[in-house]
């Protein structure tokens, strides 16, 4: 197995200039965050956090300030309602799951209703759910740039509604959903529905206040905030109550048995920090970065399609284009060779051979939605990144355009 | 994004992806053939100069364009490589594992690249011959397994934009 990686990767060798966009599917850990980290490998905190000794209560001390430091950048005021899983994926399983575990006596004819352009961590656990239950699932349609229609969710929202999911911004296209809108039509159709976002791409880009907004439920992942893969949290209003799918034994969380990752949680702490400690001007600085991309783009290359919204409801760090008439897989590969790391929503980079549902949700045909490639920025980018981005591109596409047989 | 899968690409893709040799549009072709569509994801096209050498029918040359991933684009290239010369005969006895193997092994979920090429292939030979006006005693009347695969991935883009068509959701 490891040696044909090994082959692939001496024949790829290291390019003389590297630069990492695709902070979508994960990203490096900043010094800083591996050095807040170090300690609780084998220094501090190492143990577990439920046990009466020293070094448990060290472990406690740092989930406890996590989860503080969370619940003030979200206005969440208990941050007791924050609930840390080991990864964003769970967080949404436990949401979306957890909550109809928790009401699978109702099963039939009971409705859940999530947008067409969720991540798979919450259509999967709502469709296996329905499986399960027999719950009614209902995907939300979007419009050409992604947005829920507050107007027209109204009509999907009725008394058998049990559990919205909406993200707050998609992971692929960067749309920013009107949220509080959504909420609010949500909740004057049907009191009683409880409204799940996922926020893991809307946290620490966007101003979020969970209990002003009335969200009942909220995912984020630390890999997302250029903390550590593989922890996530959700956070839970009082009152709404689930039923883990996990089973084992309990710890910190009554919701999430297993030992929490005390590290992990101690790099995501220090994440968020550097994340909101200068929010405004690191957003405006990547808005810059980003801009300067897209724009670069097409002004370069042409037959590009920019996929989700353009202007201030598109995230500020997102950049997704379709390069027609190039497959985007091949396309990641030929960028890799020349040190520049992206993703595509490609059927030829996927597990079933089928583009990305988003992009085929916004109303891409097949042959747009290959052609697709993702950008994610970051506050770590430095302008002459983008420069030698701009001047790879279009040679890029334009050798992948003369092997081309679609004309 | 999409549901993922690794793909360790053998030295050898990644090789041949970075030099393809035979690329493009062959002038005085004798038959031009494709196989798959943009919608599928992945489309080849083939050209083949066949010529009659003392009563042999040989590939003199083959090029190709490929809009696919990038095991696709080494497929076509080393198949182009491995028919040229070669007696159309011993050319449509090429498999698509035959083709694989020769790329240092597929992941499986790329087989259909490897289906892709020898599909395109196939078909050429066989309008080779229909032009040509001649049947050679070795080509089988019903279709190859390649040419079988390429028809249905297709086919089935025809019936899914129908469908869409019908629905409203594509322009
Ligand atoms: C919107 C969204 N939700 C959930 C997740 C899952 O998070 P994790 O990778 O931590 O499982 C991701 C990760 O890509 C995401 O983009
Ligand atoms: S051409 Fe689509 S996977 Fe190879």
């Amino acid at each position: 197995m490891s040696r044909k990686v090994k082959e692939l990767l001496e024949s790829h060798g290291t390019p003389q200039k590297e630069i990492y966009f695709d902070l979508e599917n994960s990203g490096f850990i900043p010094d800083e965050v591996v050095e807040a980290m170090m300690p609780y490998f084998n220094k501090k905190g190492f143990g577990h956090p439920s046990i009466t000794h020293r070094i448990g209560w060290e472990s406690l001390e740092i989930v406890y300030e996590t989860k503080e430091l969370i619940a003030k950048t979200l206005g969440i005021r208990n941050p007791e309602n924050i609930v840390f899983t080991h990864s964003g994926t769970e967080a949404n399983n436990l949401a979306i799951l957890g909550f109809l575990l928790k009401n699978r006596d109702k099963g039939k004819g009971k409705k859940v209703v999530v947008s067409a352009i969720e991540h798979l961590s919450v259509i999967f656990p709502a469709r296996f759910a329905s499986e399960l239950f027999g719950f009614k699932v209902v995907l939300v349609p979007v419009d050409r740039e992604g947005f829920v229609d507050p107007e027209m969710l109204k009509y999907y929202i009725d008394k058998d509604t049990i559990l919205v999911s909406i993200q707050t911004v998609n992971h692929e296209i960067g749309t920013i959903q009107k949220i509080k809108d959504l909420i609010d039509i949500v909740k004057s159709a049907n009191p009683n529905a409880v409204f799940h976002t996922d926020a893991a791409d809307a946290y620490s880009w966007i101003p979020i206040d969970v209990e002003k907004l009335n969200i009942d439920m909220l995912t984020i992942s630390g890999h997302k905030v250029h903390g550590p893969r593989g922890v996530g949290a959700l956070y839970v209003k009082e009152g709404v109550e689930l039923e883990s799918p996990l089973k084992g034994q309990l710890s910190v969380e009554k919701l999430w048995p297993g030992v929490e990752n005390v590290p992990l949680i101690a790099g995501f702490k220090k994440a968020v920090e550097i994340m909101f400690s200068n929010f405004n001007y690191r957003v405006n600085y990547v808005k810059n970065l980003r801009d300067k991309l897209m724009k670069g783009i097409l002004d370069r290359v042409p037959e590009v399609l920019v996929n989700g919204p353009v202007g201030g409801m598109r995230v500020d760090n997102n950049a997704n284009m379709s390069f027609l008439r190039v497959e985007g897989e091949a396309l990641t590969v030929e960028l890799s060779l020349h040190g520049i790391y992206v993703s595509s929503g490609s059927a030829c980079s996927s597990r079933v051979l089928e583009p990305s549902h988003v992009l085929l949700a916004i109303g891409r045909k097949h042959e747009e939605a290959h052609g697709s490639i993702l950008f994610k920025l970051s506050h770590y980018h430095r302008e002459e990144d983008i420069d030698y981005t701009l001047d790879v591109i279009p040679k890029a596409v334009e050798r992948l355009r003369k092997i081309s047989a679609w004309r | 994004m999409s549901t993922r899968i690794p793909l360790p690409y053998s030295p050898k893709v990644l090789e041949i992806f970075r030099n393809p040799k035979n690329l493009g549009p062959l002038e005085d072709a004798t038959i031009v053939e494709s196989a798959g569509s943009p919608a599928c994801g992945d489309m080849i096209r083939l050209y083949l100069k066949i010529v009659n050498i003392d009563g042999q029918d040989i590939v003199e040359r083959a090029t190709f364009e490929s809009y696919g991933c990038a095991a696709n684009i080494a497929a076509a290239s080393i198949l182009t490589e491995m028919i040229k010369g070669k007696r159309v005969e011993d050319a449509w006895r090429i498999s698509w594992k035959m083709l694989s193997d020769e790329l240092g092994g597929l992941p499986p979920i790329k087989y259909h690249c490897s289906i892709l090429a020898v599909g395109a292939l196939k078909r050429g030979v066989r309008a080779y011959y229909k032009k040509i006006g001649k049947h050679p005693e070795w080509l089988p009347k019903d279709l190859t397994i390649e040419e079988k695969q390429v028809f249905e991935e297709e086919e089935m883009m025809e019936r899914y934009y129908k469908s869409m068509k019908a629905l409203g959701e594509v322009r």
